[in-house]
Formats: structure tokens, C-alpha cells, sequence
């Protein structure tokens, strides 16, 4: 070897703290655990064990991400130790750690939730890696600082999701599978068309070098690149008029994969809508919020009427989510902090009380065997269920003391100081629907006497509740004691909104 | 296929093939060649060995199931990027050092390459004799 070569140009020679590495922990360790899995695929016996202590160590981890994040500003790691604008950095702050510490809660009740409902051909088929692997696929999504590497995230959590969804290979899951398969596809494919363009228009895929070099721009497509963005991510977030693809497929899998989906991968596409549009085209996008405005409306009551017309609960449940989606995209289209910390905290509580409510069907047509309206009934006999479906109730419709209530406020509040007339009553029509829509089953389900036919089958297998009942709770806690979500989400918002610290973080000293 | 000339010649085929592809993943180290393309050139010498003498005798040939293979690979390649922890380097760094008996240097960035050589030929592999089964009825 010849002397020692200057590598100060192309490389980062400061050490890393280990307490970085938090920031790729929940990507690494799922894939570990996840291609163990693959190789164990005989011994049926490991699989669920060795998978829901992944998921419990990933949402610690993600736990201490997101301290870090809020204690000593953003968390970046560049891959290889390349400089940033090379090399593929994770750029983690609130927003990202917020989302990822959330969605790895969700994923280990539902890890959970799996051991019991999972049967054991699906165990053989690799549910377990699955599952990993699309965890590993979200936090990628939510963490990354790249946004190709965001890209490459989508696809993994997309094809592994397709493992979960297909997984039993019913009939009915075969033709779900393919609408999702196709529609999603379509929707991975203008994202990756958009991040061409990008790429050829700015010369850069990292996100913290695009704020930067946004401003400098006179005269690119610009307003092109944030539209086509907001069609790919739109498509992922299920807004109207692309929100077809949830209702044909999220009530055909199993439930528990069916509460993973809807709480969380809707969300992932909101996330991208926030992190690409607020804060890489943020001029762009206040030429969009007029459109934003209408989706937001028309998602948001074209989701409760859905849902309101539902007899299956899970039908009803994916069109609840849609509607969710809808007042989420409404804090995007008013755009001003306080409506971006609604959007985010209903986001989190959204992911959080949707889950449990896929559960709680499941739960509902376990013991009912039958998840129909129109036969259920009696649920009362069931305290447990009654229970839950009341806190839930009152969550999703945003009643106090629910988790839902505080968001929506916060939105509402952000729409009328900024005189966005009717899409407060958009907001508040879409909330009654859902009132009227959850009522319809509360009182079905529970208060009316039990149809002949459905007999609560006492003597059956019944899953432990303990997934359920946690997201519940930490739910009702949302609602309780609100101030410490608002605060991060407030906080996450202001990150968005001001990109310096963001880019101070990825770039530190050069410039 | 139960042509004498292709069930004769096919076992020396992929035997050729195979070495080829570990000759192609180790020459990307510094030249063309790469994991990738090795893994598409084992997997293609599995399929040309299944299309020989069926699938059945394929996959007892390779040993091991092909999503086992996949699955090693993934394995290999993400914690090829632990041993950058100790050195104080973000995720992914190559890490060097010299073995201590044969004094020749060895690296991170191999296992990642198998890693990925790995994945591809595993996957591959997995649906080529996928396709291969159904064909055959």
C-alpha cells in the first residue's frame, strides 16, 4: 500500500457516535431475523417466538430513536460513510421517529395477535418473515433520508405485503391481491418516474440536498414533480379517486394481516405526502391546496358513506380507514403548523385505533362466527367485546374522551383561521357520518337481542385479547392525556415546515 | 427433456456454469461482474439441470432449498454491515484487516457480494423450478 490517501473529499472521517446506529436498528435487525427465519423455515415451532421478540426489541429501539431524535435534534447516518449527497444517508427526525416508534408498536401487537390466529400453513409459507420483512419496509420508508432509498422501501413492504395478503390462497384473497397488486404497482411505478425526473432536473436524490437546491431553480418542472408525487403517494394513501384498491382487498387475509395493513401502510403513503410535498415542494404545494382541499373533502365523507353502507364489519372498517386518510390530507391542505400536527397526531392515533378495531372484528367474528350485520347480535353477553367496541367507538369517531377528538380539533381550528369555510363542514359532516356509521354497529352488534341463527359460541377457541386490549388502551390514553402527542406532533410539524435544522443535520459543516 | 445428447452433456454444463458464476462474483470485486449477475448465472445452471433431469433431481442436487439459500444469503449480506460498529464507521463500511496466518487481506465487502450472489441464485432458482413444476404437470 502506498501512503495513507486523503479520503477528507469523498468520506466522513468524524466517528460515529454509537448511538446512531439506533437509527438503523430497526432495519437491520428485522432483516437479520427475518432471513433467520427463512432459513428455519422447517422448525414451525421458532418461528413466532423468535419473530415477536424482534418486533419487541425493534419497537425499543425505535423507542430510543425517538428519544434521542427529541433530545439531541436529528439523527443521521450515511451508509458506507460516504459524504451525504453520495452516499444513502437515514435522516431521522420527530416526524420519522414518531411515525416509525408508532407503526413498531402496532406491528408487534399484531405480531402478537399472529401467534394465535396464524394457522399453521401459513406459518410453513413464511407468514412470520413476512411480516418482518414488511415491518422492515415501513421503518425504511419512515427513517430514510434518500429518496430513492424511500423508494426501494415502498417495494419492499410492497412484495412482502403481497406475501401476506396472498398467504392461504383462498379465492376471494387471490382476486383481493390482485386489485392491490396491480393498483399499488401502478402507484410504485409514477413514484419511481417522479424520482427519474427529479433526479434529472436536480442532480440529487438526498432529500436534504433537494431543500437546498429547490430555491435555486427558476423555470424547472417543479410543479410537474409535486404533482406526479402526490398522484404516487395518493395512490398509497388510498385518497379518493384512488382509494378502490382498500375495500377489494383489505377484508379478504387473515384479520390480524388485515389490522397491519389498514392501520399502518396507509399511513406510510400520508408520511411520504408530508415528507416529500411539505418539505421538499412546499411552494408547489401551496399551489396545490385548492386540489388537496377537495381530495381531502371528498375522501373523508365519500369514506363514511361508504362505510355507513357496509354490512361486513371489515369492509366497514377499510372504508373508516379511508375516511381517516381523508382528514389527515385536510391538515396538508390547509398547511399551516397547526394543521400539520393535527394531520400527524391523527395519523398516530389512527394507526393505533384502526388496528384494534380490525382486531376487535376479528375478535367479533370468531366468536360470532360471522361478520355480517346483519346477523350479529347480542355481543352484550360478551363484556369484553362490549367494552372495547365502546372505547373504540368513541376513538374513531373523535367523541371525548377518544383518541380521535383532540386531531380533529386541532384541524378544524387550523381551517377556520385559515377560512377554509367548507372544508370545516366537509371535516364535520365526514365526523357524523362516522358517528351515525359506528353507532349503526354498536347498536346492531351489541344492544340488539342475538338472531337465532348466531349463536355466541362459548365452547370456541377464543385468542388471547392482550394485543387488542394494549392498542385500546393506549388509545384511550391519546384521548386522556393528549398534551405530550400534541407536543411532538406540534414539534414534528415545525420540523417539516423549517428544513434548516434538517439540512444542518445531514450536511453539518461543508456547504 | 430426454434427449441423450443434452441429459449427457448437462451435468458438465452446470458444473461449468457454477464455476463461472463464483469466477464472475469474485472478479467484481474490482471489474465488471458482481454478485448479481453471478447469482442470475447459477440460477440459470440450476434450471438448465432441472430442465435435464426434472425437477425432483434438482432440487436433491442443490441440497438445500433454494429460499434457504435466499435466505442465507439476505443473512450474510446485512450483517456484513455489523463489523463497522467497532470501528467507530456508519452502517455498510467496508472493514479490512489481514487474516493473521495466510497474511492476505481480506474484507467486508466479499461477504456482502455472497450475500447478494446468494439472494439472487436462491430466488431465482426458487422460481425457475417453480415454473419448471408446473410445466411438467
Amino acid at each position: 500500500m502506498a501512503g495513507p490517501i486523503d479520503i477528507t473529499g469523498a468520506m466522513i472521517t468524524t466517528a460515529t457516535p454509537a448511538g446512531d446506529w439506533l437509527a438503523i436498528v430497526p432495519i437491520a435487525l428485522p432483516i437479520i431475523a427475518g432471513a433467520s427465519l427463512l432459513m428455519l423455515r422447517k422448525r414451525l415451532h421458532w418461528q413466532a417466538p423468535i419473530a415477536v421478540a424482534t418486533l419487541a426489541l425493534v419497537s425499543l429501539a425505535t423507542m430510543a430513536l425517538f428519544v434521542r431524535v427529541w433530545t439531541s435534534g436529528t439523527v443521521v447516518m450515511t451508509m458506507g460513510r460516504w459524504l451525504p449527497p453520495f452516499g444513502i444517508s437515514f435522516t431521522v427526525d420527530v416526524l420519522g421517529a414518531l411515525f416509525a416508534c408508532t407503526a413498531s408498536l402496532v406491528a408487534l401487537a399484531c405480531g402478537v395477535a399472529a401467534v394465535q390466529s396464524i394457522e399453521r400453513p401459513a406459518r410453513r409459507y413464511g407468514y412470520f418473515p413476512f411480516l418482518l420483512l414488511t415491518s422492515v419496509g415501513v421503518n425504511g420508508a419512515f427513517l430514510t433520508g434518500d429518496i430513492f432509498n424511500m423508494y426501494v422501501w415502498f417495494e419492499v413492504f410492497l412484495i412482502s405485503s403481497f406475501g401476506l395478503l396472498v398467504v392461504g390462497s383462498t379465492r376471494a384473497q387471490l382476486d383481493g391481491t390482485l386489485k392491490y397488486g396491480v393498483l399499488n404497482l401502478i402507484g410504485t411505478t409514477l413514484f419511481l418516474i417522479a424520482t427519474g425526473y427529479l433526479y434529472g432536473v436536480l442532480g440529487t436524490l438526498n432529500m436534504a440536498d433537494i431543500v437546498r437546491k429547490v430555491p435555486q431553480l427558476d423555470g424547472a418542472p417543479l410543479m410537474t414533480l409535486a404533482a406526479l408525487y402526490l398522484t404516487a403517494f395518493a395512490m398509497k394513501a388510498a385518497a379518493f379517486p384512488v382509494q378502490a384498491w382498500l375495500p377489494a382487498a383489505y377484508h379478504t387475509p387473515n384479520v390480524v394481516t388485515s389490522a397491519f395493513f389498514g392501520g399502518v401502510l396507509t399511513k406510510v403513503g400520508v408520511y411520504a405526502l408530508l415528507r416529500v410535498l411539505v418539505l421538499l415542494f412546499p411552494m408547489q404545494l401551496a399551489g396545490l391546496s385548492g386540489v388537496m382541499a377537495w381530495i381531502a373533502a371528498v375522501t373523508m365523507v365519500l369514506g363514511a358513506l361508504g362505510a355507513l353502507a357496509q354490512s361486513d364489519i371489515r369492509r366497514m372498517v377499510g372504508f373508516l380507514v379511508i375516511s381517516g386518510v381523508g382528514v389527515m390530507l385536510s391538515g396538508l391542505a390547509i398547511g399551516t403548523g397547526p394543521a400539520l400536527a393535527g394531520g400527524i397526531f391523527y395519523a398516530l392515533h389512527s394507526m393505533v385505533a384502526l388496528t384494534a378495531f380490525y382486531l376487535l372484528a376479528g375478535f367479533i367474528a370468531d366468536r360470532a362466527g360471522s361478520a355480517s350485520l346483519h346477523v350479529l347480535g347480542g355481543l352484550s353477553s360478551v363484556p369484553l367485546l362490549t367494552g372495547v367496541a365502546f372505547i373504540l367507538m368513541l376513538c374513531i369517531a373523535g367523541l371525548p374522551p377518544g383518541s380521535g377528538l383532540w386531531p380533529k380539533i386541532m384541524v378544524v381550528r387550523a381551517a377556520l383561521e385559515a377560512q377554509h369555510g367548507w372544508l370545516t363542514a366537509a371535516i364535520l359532516v365526514s365526523s357524523l357520518l362516522t358517528i351515525i356509521t359506528l353507532g349503526r354497529f354498536f347498536l346492531l352488534t351489541v344492544w340488539r337481542p342475538a338472531v337465532a341463527d348466531a349463536v355466541l359460541a362459548e365452547g370456541k377457541r377464543s385468542s388471547w385479547p392482550g394485543p387488542m386490549l394494549a392498542l385500546t388502551a393506549v388509545a384511550l390514553l391519546m384521548g386522556l392525556y393528549p398534551e405530550p402527542f400534541v407536543q411532538a406532533a406540534s414539534r414534528a410539524a415545525d420540523g417539516l415546515l423549517d428544513p434548516a435544522a434538517y439540512v444542518q443535520a445531514v450536511f453539518g459543516g461543508q456547504n | 427433456m430426454k434427449t441423450l445428447i443434452f441429459r449427457s452433456i448437462a451435468p458438465y454444463l452446470t458444473a461449468l456454469v457454477l464455476l463461472f458464476s463464483a469466477f464472475v462474483t469474485l472478479r467484481g470485486h474490482n471489474e465488471p461482474g458482481g454478485g448479481f449477475i453471478g447469482g442470475l448465472l447459477a440460477a440459470s445452471a440450476f434450471a438448465l439441470y432441472g430442465i435435464a433431469f426434472g425437477v425432483p433431481e434438482a432440487r436433491r442436487a442443490m441440497w438445500f432449498h433454494p429460499m434457504s439459500v435466499a435466505g442465507t444469503g439476505l443473512l450474510l449480506s446485512a450483517i456484513s454491515g455489523l463489523p463497522s460498529f467497532f470501528r467507530d464507521t456508519p452502517y455498510l463500511t467496508g472493514v479490512w484487516t489481514t487474516a493473521p496466518l495466510f497474511h492476505f487481506d481480506v474484507a467486508t465487502i466479499i461477504l456482502f457480494d455472497i450475500g447478494v450472489y446468494l439472494v439472487v441464485a436462491g430466488a431465482m432458482t426458487s422460481i425457475a423450478l417453480a415454473l419448471e413444476d408446473s410445466g411438467e404437470g
